[in-house]
């Protein structure tokens, strides 16, 4: 009789081989998957561990508190022994404030600080359009930051309680009608130009009436003359305004009612508080700058198109620092003497449409990817070319170039301390150049870089990250 | 056409250009209420803002001298940092109305740029720093050596032409500014370092090891370093010429900050008479198209000329150079003041 051999009972489940499980699995796939790769590993090993020993004693014998680079020096060889190296921190902590508002007045820093501050509120409705939760976590966060930074800023109470409950309304209005607060953003960039320069209030507010009597007359005319005649009818008008009732409008009202924070000269700014300033309004004024480039570069118009063709060309064929030396130098010359006409105002003007030129070229890039199917179908709606534009056209070539734009402007930002070469204070170059002009900071080499390196790093990584975020959003594909 | 459309808003641009010109430095400062002096973006000793952004430095003391010869007062002045390359061009059209930077007096500036270097109030020459266990005393002894050098300076030329003369060879290595020179040097890619012999003392002022570097006796060029003023208007370049003559006179007649006051009392002198614009001494700096006591306010605010070079840069600061060049004639030194008279 053969005896039949039958398991009855499962064997308990038993560990994959120490080879192929858990960490051992991770390295053998990862990094020893063969003999090159080994090599690379072991090399790769080799060049960290290299790095982290020649550096990490320099940062861990960082110095905080000294008053001068050879105090440092003492303190890190009195600390960890003859021929050891450290960092020396203790020049940031000295002279911090120069790196991030240069010659700026120091009792009216709160002013720097709360148009930073604002600046988010401004931006908020932009970048988070129609999502409350982000908007309030956003405007939250801006009053929790400038409730902190206000005072030791030396604001006045009122001004803190002021922005507080400004603050606090938007965040109420951000639940009920998000989009009223794009009316904030509008009138932002008069109230920065205020807080930074300081000056009579009605200054600003007099020039923006020139934007409402420009709105307003468009808004009267369009209906009987077109877009076009009416557009070019209002800014005619603004024109008139601000080169003919400006400046004798602005001196009565201030007569009248005269309301002013002290004056602060373009010669004060440095450090990021230059960076940022220049950066920001050369992005926020070349976006559509760079739009109506494009457009005129595909428009069927000889003269507009070859206008656009020609300015973009002629820029993007001359490098920046030219741009900068023109506008802080050969400007000069043309103009009368004497006349005051601002550097950093001269030098905004140029980054500007220098960034506009090759954003021109990215929103062409973002129009061409269209198919053409697109545009026939915006005819045969029936809608007129600035509708098409708007509703169906430019929405869609914007989405495409999205992270080419945000690279123009991570560069632009990036190329805001090329200033230091027509001797305006930058951070990186100009700022550290006057602290390792003091006896007591000179030859201090990797501190002033790392700390300005720094803010850079987290000021361009949140452009990006935005940007991808701004990008998953936007999304309606399915690749 | 269109070019000569250009060409004529060009030429109609300059006419407007020259006729405001016709309004004198002077005038035009007094009319701002403060002096805009061309300064260095941070140079030690001779010119930075401190923590607090008020600027100090040896040529900046010059350009308080002059504002306070002007309006009395030494801080009527602002201060415009420029770079080596936008100086000149700022001088030119009118951004600065005096350039205190450390700028080489040399002919081809004086006359292609159409500018005047009005007085040297510093002579620099070009030297050498070589770590002590080198065992270099001499320049001339470098050959074969590699030397860190900035680009783009005279102090490459004058490099290149001493190493020619001398028939020895070299290496350069170029670095882009003084902190990085430094830098390098420390870590050991140039056996020597050259720059203005001042450059190098600030430099090895602030080393961790001083002591085991040594500058070389050899000065290989001359930079005599002054004030510059616009071609043209003559009235303004003696005014800043005479004021540093003014600093010069007081150090000469032992007229300090402390006691020009006293000394105005007190001085029997006739040249410190007209110097500090007493009364019956004469006119003399009306005439310039200054107030009479002009050069008095200058002494009182900065002081003379040693006193400005003891507080900045001088024996006893931790940059500590040697008067040398920089003395009176009477002390073997180059600094000459023609007569108050």
């Amino acid at each position: 009789m053969e005896k039949h051999f039958a398991r009855t009972e499962m064997l308990p489940p038993m560990a994959p081989p120490v080879t192929e499980r858990g960490v051992v699995k991770w390295l053998r796939e990862n990094l020893f998957s063969g003999w090159f790769n080994t090599i690379l590993t072991l090399a790769g090993i080799y060049v960290i561990w290299s790095l982290v020993t020649a550096a990490l004693p320099w940062w861990l014998n960082s110095v905080w508190t000294a008053e001068s680079l050879s105090q440092c020096r003492e303190i890190v060889t009195a600390t960890a022994g003859e021929g050891a190296t450290g960092a020396c921190w203790a020049m940031i902590r000295e002279r911090w404030h120069q790196f991030l508002f240069g010659f700026y007045p120091q009792d009216a820093y709160w002013r720097p600080v709360l148009a930073f501050g604002l600046l988010f509120a401004a931006m908020a409705p932009v970048l988070f359009a129609g999502q409350k939760r982000n908007l309030s976590v956003l405007l939250g966060a801006v009053a929790l930051v400038l409730l902190v930074t206000l005072m030791p800023a030396s604001a006045p109470v009122a001004v803190v309680v002021l922005v507080m409950a400004l603050l606090a309304g938007f965040i109420a209005l951000a639940q009920v009608r998000p989009a009223m607060l794009l009316w904030f953003t509008a009138i932002y960039p008069a109230l920065c130009f205020w807080l930074l320069w300081g000056g009579s209030i009605w200054v600003p507010v007099v020039a923006m009436l020139g934007f409402v009597v420009m709105g307003g007359a468009y808004l009267a005319l369009v209906g009987r003359m077109g877009p076009t005649t009416s557009a070019v009818t209002g800014v005619a008008l603004a024109l008139v305004w601000w080169l003919f009732v400006d400046l004798p409008l602005t001196q009565v009202i201030d007569g009248i009612a005269p309301f002013a924070l002290a004056k602060v000269n373009s010669d004060q700014f440095g450090g990021f508080l230059l960076a940022i300033t220049i950066g920001v309004t050369a992005i926020t004024f070349s976006l559509p700058i760079g739009i109506l480039l494009a457009l005129g570069r595909q428009s069927d118009m000889l003269i507009v198109k070859t206008l656009c063709v020609g300015f973009i060309e002629f820029i993007r064929g001359v490098p920046l620092i030219t741009l900068l030396f023109t506008a802080s130098l050969l400007l000069q010359y043309f103009l009368p003497p004497n006349t005051n006409f601002d550097i950093i105002l001269r030098v905004i003007i140029l980054v500007t449409l220098f960034a506009a030129a090759y954003l021109a070229e990215v929103i062409r890039g973002g129009l061409a990817a269209l198919p053409r199917g697109q545009y026939e179908a915006a005819d045969a709606l029936g809608l007129d070319y600035w509708r098409a534009q708007r509703l169906i056209i430019l929405p869609q070539a914007l989405k495409i170039s999205i992270p080419a734009i945000v690279s123009t402007f991570i560069g632009l930002f990036k190329d805001t301390t090329l200033v230091a070469f027509v001797g305006l204070m930058d951070p990186l170059k100009g700022v550290t150049q006057i602290v390792r002009a003091d006896i007591d900071w000179k030859g201090i080499y990797w501190e002033p870089y790392i700390f300005v390196g720094a803010i850079f790093f987290v000021i361009c990584f949140g452009m990006s990250r935005y940007s991808m975020y701004l990008e998953r959003k936007l999304k309606t594909d399915h690749r | 056409m269109k070019k000569s459309v250009f060409l004529g808003v060009v030429a109609a641009t300059t006419m407007v250009a020259g006729a405001a010109a016709a309004q004198s430095t002077l005038e035009a400062v007094k009319a701002r209420g403060e002096l805009i002096c061309g300064s260095n973006t941070g140079l030690t000793g001779f010119g930075a803002p401190d923590a607090n952004g008020n600027w100090a430095g040896f040529d900046v003391d010059l350009c308080r001298a002059v504002a306070a010869a002007i309006f009395g007062d030494g801080t009527k002045v602002k201060f415009v940092p420029t770079t080596g390359e936008t100086r000149f061009t700022a001088l030119q059209s009118g951004e600065v109305d005096l350039l205190v930077r450390n700028s080489t007096w040399t002919v081809s500036r004086d006359s292609e740029l159409a500018l005047d270097f009005v007085a040297v109030n510093y002579y620099d020459g070009q030297g050498f720093m070589v770590k002590k266990d080198l065992g270099v005393s001499s320049a001339k002894e470098l050959d074969g050596a590699t030397v860190c050098i900035q680009t783009g300076t005279t102090t490459e030329l004058n490099l290149a032409d001493f190493f020619k003369q001398n028939n020895i060879s070299y290496q350069p290595v170029t670095v882009a500014d003084d902190s990085e020179a430094q830098r390098q040097y420390l870590a050991g890619a140039c056996d020597a370092y050259t720059t203005d012999a001042s450059g190098l003392a600030a430099s090895r002022a602030t080393m961790p090891d001083a002591e085991n570097h040594v500058i070389l006796p050899e000065i290989i060029s001359k930079e005599p370093l002054g004030p510059v003023v616009r071609h043209g208007d003559s009235n303004w370049g003696d005014i800043v010429r005479w004021t540093y003559f003014a600093l010069l006179i007081a150090e000469e007649k032992g007229i300090t900050k402390a006691n020009v006051n006293e000394v105005a009392g007190s001085t029997t002198d006739e040249e410190v008479k007209r110097l500090l614009g007493l009364a019956d001494s004469g006119d003399l700096p009306a005439k310039l198209g200054l107030p009479n006591d002009a050069f008095k306010n200058a002494i009182a605010a900065v002081g003379n000329y040693g006193e400005i070079f003891a507080a900045n840069i001088g024996e006893g600061t931790t940059i500590n150079l040697a008067r040398g060049l920089n003395a009176l004639w009477t002390q073997g030194g180059l600094q000459y003041a023609p007569p108050f008279r």
